[in-house]
């Protein structure tokens, strides 16, 4: 089986789309030569050019308002900002016009476009390049939120955002651009909010995205040893999100933990255990703990960083935890 | 330039839908029937008669939050218009969207937008989609003084013309942004100067004159649909009502002499002057489209009163696809 990383795969979607749709364009800040900000689109200047690959001026509300355009006049733009943290820039273009303009035309146009970005902390990028800011996204009703782990879910996911006739936020993660995973080489969709069982469990549910759902998976085979079994459970799709999934898991083990690297007050967490505790809560056993990044700026030192980022440690804790009730 | 005296009535056709349709709103709003922010165009009419007569069907129209004028001079029906200020489900927008998100798809008009500067960047990229798919169509986009000092106007005229897009900025410089004057706005005295900035091209036209505005836009429209980019087109006039329907009158932030002036300087009574003394149309004539605009208007108030509320449950309808 062919095994290709994050980065590739997306770069397959994109290049895909592009050679498979004359309506498919990418723009956005260093597209074209260096290929964004992450590489993703390196090497599509040369087989698609200038018109369909468009590198911008530093303007964020300007690829935002290219791509609402676009989509409004019947074209499928994708839209790279550079790093979550640049979302700021544009927020009205993402929270007033893009989420809504469908609603607020009443339905008469589509907003068929995917802005896609880099969100997670790595290598000292210090505080305005190292945000989880997609909560904002989930509390913004007509956004379609995307953030997937694995190889195989970035593309088909990709794929699924161009298909889809909702607008798109597709998060990417910093530190798993380089993971490898299998991908068919075949076309194919994930489709839109329906979560992912990567690990069976019948004692502790953990619900973890992006580069959590790996350090989830490693905790979990380690607690295989000690006895415990783990069900890992990556939502791939965060609005809509598959509750029913989570539900059924949570009945089945009744403990659960949540693993996300958007901070925990008002974080994404935040939203999945009050959802179970609204209606899951006769069936858990123990409080529902969540992980994610601390209540304060990521720093740029290594320590602070390596403190910020939650992760396995923070997993192990969290198992202790719904473990001894 | 040659304008035909039938162009010449329809625009004071146009103009005084216009009005008498800002007239009526303003009326409703006051009896409680119209709710929310309704902002007014009274007195602005010339701008987006005389620019967007030199539109074709196809073009596409990016409006602000003062849109009214410009959504019935590309096409905008009464009756749809006023349902959606009733909040009614036969309102071009079912009733969500109202004055400020006025939109009507089908005559490519893109919308009224409740944010100060942001149909600009979406203009510019309505410009691109032109571009990319080699229609010979263009955009026009308009926006208000106060607009022009957003970071949106920069990012949209800029981006519009490093890739050459086929728009048309209006500014209506209606001289206040709700109660701060041209003087705590800019240093400019005319805002088309901003053109230079971006290496377009860029004029500014009395606002109240509508011959004047079509000439002006008539060149500017020639400009851009012979490829050469956006063109910034800067028309003074002025607001005659508040900023919105609901501003108290007791509001006194403009000086009343000011606001007399400008009244004296109506773009509606311009024309008509002019075409009563050219002979190209009688008072009566006047008299008679007054009465045709005021019997369709009771009749789309009429349609709106009628007309169904949206039901509760459809709350979440056309959130999503």
């Amino acid at each position: 089986m062919r095994e290709i990383t994050v980065r590739e795969a997306l770069r397959e979607s994109l290049r895909y789309n592009l050679a498979h749709n004359d309506k498919v364009f990418l723009a956005g800040e260093d597209v074209s030569v260096v290929g964004g900000g992450m590489g993703v689109s390196k090497g599509l200047i040369d087989e698609f050019g200038e018109k369909r690959i468009v590198d911008t001026p530093i303007s964020e509300n300007a690829i935002v308002g290219l791509g609402i355009g676009a989509a409004l006049t019947g074209l499928r733009p994708v839209v790279e900002i550079m790093y979550i943290d640049f979302v700021t820039c544009c927020a009205d273009m993402i929270l007033n016009q893009m989420a809504k303009i469908h609603f607020i035309f009443g339905g008469q146009v589509k907003v068929p476009m995917v802005l896609k970005t880099v969100s997670g902390t790595s290598g000292g990028n210090a505080a305005q390049h190292s945000n989880n800011f997609y909560p904002m996204f989930l509390n913004t009703p007509g956004l379609v939120v995307m953030a997937p782990s694995t190889p195989y879910d970035s593309k088909g996911m990709f794929n699924m955002a161009i298909e889809d006739d909702n607008p798109v936020i597709f998060i990417e993660h910093k530190r798993i651009y380089n993971i490898k995973g299998h991908v068919p080489e075949d076309h194919y969709t994930v489709p839109i909010g329906v979560a992912d069982v990567k690990k069976e469990g019948q004692d502790i549910t953990i619900v973890a995205t992006q580069a959590l759902v790996y350090d989830a998976l490693s905790v979990a085979e380690d607690m295989e040893e000690e006895g415990i079994s783990i069900e890992v459970i990556d939502p791939r799709t965060l609005n809509p999100l598959d509750k029913a999934t989570i539900f059924e898991s949570v009945k089945k083990t009744g403990r659960l933990i949540i693993a996300d690297e958007s901070c925990l007050n008002c974080g994404f967490a935040s939203e999945v255990a009050s959802s179970v505790a609204e209606e899951m809560f006769d069936y858990l056993d123990a409080p529902v703990v969540r992980i994610g990044s601390p209540d304060t700026s990521a720093p740029y030192s290594h320590p602070l960083e390596l403190e910020y980022i939650p992760g396995k440690e923070e997993i192990r804790e969290a198992i202790k935890k719904v473990k001894k009730i | 330039m040659k304008i035909s005296n039938d162009d010449k009535i329809k625009m004071l056709w146009e103009m005084m839908r216009i009005r008498q349709f800002e007239e009526r709103a303003g009326e409703l709003y006051v009896a409680g029937i119209i709710t929310g922010a309704l902002h007014a165009s009274n007195g602005q009419e010339a701008v987006p008669v005389g620019v967007i007569m030199n539109l074709k069907e196809d073009d596409y129209l990016q409006s602000s939050h003062r849109g009214h004028g410009h959504v019935l001079a590309k096409g905008g029906e009464f009756k749809p218009m006023m349902a959606e200020l009733f909040g009614k489900i036969t309102g071009y927008c079912k009733g969500r969207g109202g004055s400020m998100h006025f939109a009507y798809v089908e005559k490519n008009i893109l919308g009224t937008n409740g944010i100060v500067g942001g149909g600009i960047p979406i203009a510019a990229g309505v410009g691109y989609s032109i571009v990319y798919k080699g229609t010979n169509q263009m955009v026009a986009c308009f926006l208000g003084d106060g607009a022009a000092n957003t970071g949106a106007f920069h990012e949209g005229i800029n981006f519009a013309a490093v890739v050459n897009a086929p728009v048309l900025f209006v500014i209506e410089n209606n001289q206040w942004a709700i109660s701060v004057p041209r003087k705590w706005s800019d240093r400019l005295v005319d805002l088309s100067k901003r053109a230079a900035a971006y290496g377009i091209l860029g004029e500014t036209v009395d606002g109240n004159d509508v011959l004047a505005v079509y000439e002006a836009a008539n060149k500017a429209v020639k400009e851009i649909r012979a490829g050469n980019g956006p063109v910034l087109l800067e028309c003074k006039t002025y607001r005659w009502k508040g900023h919105h329907a609901g501003e108290p009158a007791s509001l006194q932030y403009r000086d009343p002499k000011e606001v007399e002036a400008w009244l004296k300087k109506c773009p509606i009574k311009k024309l008509e002057k002019a075409l009563l003394e050219e002979k190209i149309i009688s008072e009566a004539e006047i008299e008679e489209m007054t009465k045709k605009i005021e019997q369709e208007l009771d009749e789309a108030v009429e349609f709106a009163k009628k007309s169904p509320l949206p039901e509760a449950a459809s709350l979440h309808d056309h959130l999503y696809v």
